[in-house]
């Protein structure tokens, strides 16, 4: 049984995901820069994670793959980050407590070890199949 | 011999660093290097003439894309715009205040709700500005002036990467001779972030009660007693840092998407609002929102000027504006299906949206304007490309203290292709052509029954 724990998300910005979006949102700098999740150690330790291992993140609004990594920037045990941007926005629920504003930080996420076999997905991927006018891979 | 261009606007974030220096090459057509920019903006000029089409792209039933002409897609635009019963058109992060104007009659003409990204960012910072006023000052002042700097849930070490050395930490202003040795940084982030690394305090708020913090320091500096922890913080940290606070000559409040995209939204800022009016009883204190955009602030002040409100504008009854946010704001527009046609210009809000009014959204027409394929045109019916603001188009940008500049363009747009001022402004033309159609196929009204006076 594949361990599970719930984390808060916060998504929010990183200069690699700034570079990202002007390199272009399907290259593999915005592919590397926005596919990741940081952790605390803690956690990273009760999920039983190996540096760079992929997880599902999932949220009240659907779930995404990422692969976990060991951010520059610490957080306190239970506090989870995406950064901002197609990865991100597969879970951020669109709740807006009536100012327009979506709820991009400080949402309950459970966070697990993928399955066998699962991937982390590309953006067109992603936001193609959303919308359902993905084709596959050119 | 290469052209160098000084002072060039950065088309990237708020701050809006406008001492850049371009090498262009010989015939003006390529950007051969770039000074004084971060990384971001950097790439921005170099990746300028990259991955760039030159004509609108239609899509087919097969699901690829045809290109057409400039008239075409103008035409195609404007039979949507015309069609929808309530089109919505939303962006403007990355285009010039001429782009929005234009775009503004447009969207009078259609009947439709214009947005721009700060529906999604520092919208709710302009709800708590309504409501408690805006103590504000230039970045200039802060700059010469500013003995202490808080920046609360804000991280311009990534965001905004040239923020602290133009204006707030580093430089060496008019009274501020000693530079960063002569102030104090107090950071409040829920993570140690690089902007934490630098500051003299970093206190770690639990995320979500940046409120009760807020609470606690109004609390402290109006002279009472505090819990021994607020919100994950100590009693001491706080106390301390409401003392360097007091004491300063003056300081500047930095804020964040910490305040708006947390719980609490627009109360985060209204009560960061109120600390900062409490603080100007003992010295002088200003506060700032961190706009994200290099050009975000615009619409904020071209359509206040335009219609009397800054973003969220329903004009679908034309000249009279509405606007409410939760009701006329993108999101909650797109997750309760009241708009039948979207325009994405100068954003991408199929990145940057959460998913599900995305899927919304895209059940009707969806048209994409941009310069670089993005998320946005990659599931559009019709991707318009234009030249980009600040590398191929002048024009006007607001930084994020309200200050308005001019930026310049250093290359030309690929041959044939137009800004988004030029777009729109025929876009509106065809709406007029549109209009007059319908009136001359609809029959006149007869003249009202009864009998004139004087009859």
């Amino acid at each position: 049984m594949a361990k599970k724990i719930t984390l808060n998300m916060i998504t929010q910005r990183s200069v690699e995901e700034g570079v990202g979006i002007v390199k272009g949102k399907m290259t593999p700098d915005y592919f590397e820069a926005c596919s990741i999740i940081e952790m605390h150690d803690d956690d990273v330790r009760a999920l039983g994670l190996v540096p760079n291992q992929l997880v599902r993140v999932t949220s009240e609004c659907g779930s995404v793959v990422v692969k976990s990594i060991r951010g520059r920037q610490a957080l306190y045990p239970g506090l989870a980050f995406i950064p901002q941007g197609v990865y991100a926005n597969q879970i951020v629920p669109a709740r807006t407590q009536a100012t327009g504003e979506p709820q991009y930080s400080g949402f309950p996420v459970t966070v697990e070890p993928v399955a066998p076999g699962e991937r982390r997905k590309s953006t067109l991927e992603l936001v193609q199949s959303a919308v359902g006018m993905w084709k596959g891979d050119q | 011999m290469a052209k160098k261009i000084e002072n060039v606007g950065c088309p990237f974030c708020g701050v809006c660093c406008d001492d850049l220096v371009v090498t262009v090459s010989d015939d003006g057509k390529k950007i051969l290097e770039v000074e004084n920019a971060c990384i971001i903006g950097s790439t921005v000029f170099h990746r300028a003439m990259e991955d760039r089409h030159a004509l609108p792209r239609l899509r087919q039933p097969d699901g690829t894309f045809k290109e057409i002409s400039y008239d075409e897609a103008i035409d195609y635009t404007a039979k949507v715009l015309h069609n929808a019963k309530k089109p919505l058109i939303y962006g403007f992060g990355s285009t010039n205040c001429e782009g929005m104007a234009a775009a503004a009659k447009v969207a009078e003409k259609a009947g439709a709700v214009l947005d721009n990204c700060a529906s999604i960012c520092h919208g709710s910072s302009f709800l708590a500005i309504f409501d408690n006023g805006y103590p504000s000052c230039t970045l200039g002042e802060t700059k010469n002036r500013a003995d202490v700097i808080v920046y609360w849930g804000a991280n311009p070490s990534h965001a905004h990467p040239r923020h602290m050395s133009r204006y707030s930490i580093f430089p060496r202003g008019f009274f501020t001779g000693k530079g960063h040795k002569g102030r104090k940084i107090i950071v409040i982030d829920p993570r140690h972030t690089d902007t934490a690394q630098v500051a003299d305090i970093h206190l770690q708020v639990q995320q979500g009660h940046d409120y009760d913090l807020f609470d606690a320091f109004r609390t402290v500096l109006r002279g009472h007693d505090i819990p021994d922890v607020v919100a994950g913080v100590k009693k001491e940290q706080i106390v301390e840092a409401v003392d360097i606070m007091k004491k300063a000559r003056f300081g500047t409040i930095f804020y964040g998407m910490g305040l708006c995209h947390s719980d609490g939204r627009n109360h985060n800022v209204d009560i960061a609002i109120s600390l900062t009016r409490d603080l100007n009883d003992f010295t002088k204190w200003t506060i700032m929102a961190m706009r994200g955009h290099y050009n975000i602030t615009g619409p904020g002040a071209v359509w206040s000027w335009q219609y009397g409100f800054p973003y969220c504008l329903d004009l679908t009854k034309r000249d009279i504006a509405h606007m409410n946010p939760g009701e006329t704001s993108s999101v909650d527009l797109a997750m309760r299906d009241e708009v039948d046609a979207f325009i994405n210009i100068g954003t991408d809000a199929a990145a940057h949206f959460p998913i599900e009014p995305v899927k919304h959204l895209r059940k009707h027409p969806w048209i994409a304007i941009d310069p670089h394929p993005n998320m946005a045109t990659e599931i559009s019916d019709l991707h318009i490309p234009v030249g980009i603001v600040g590398v191929e188009v002048p024009g006007i940008v607001y930084r994020m203290d309200n200050v308005p500049i001019q930026y310049r363009k250093v290359i030309d747009p690929p041959e044939g292709v137009i800004s988004d001022e030029e777009l729109f402004e025929r876009i509106h033309l065809r709406l007029c052509e549109l209009e007059a159609e319908d009136a001359v196929n609809v029959p006149a009204k007869a003249a009202p029954e009864g009998v004139r006076a004087g009859e």
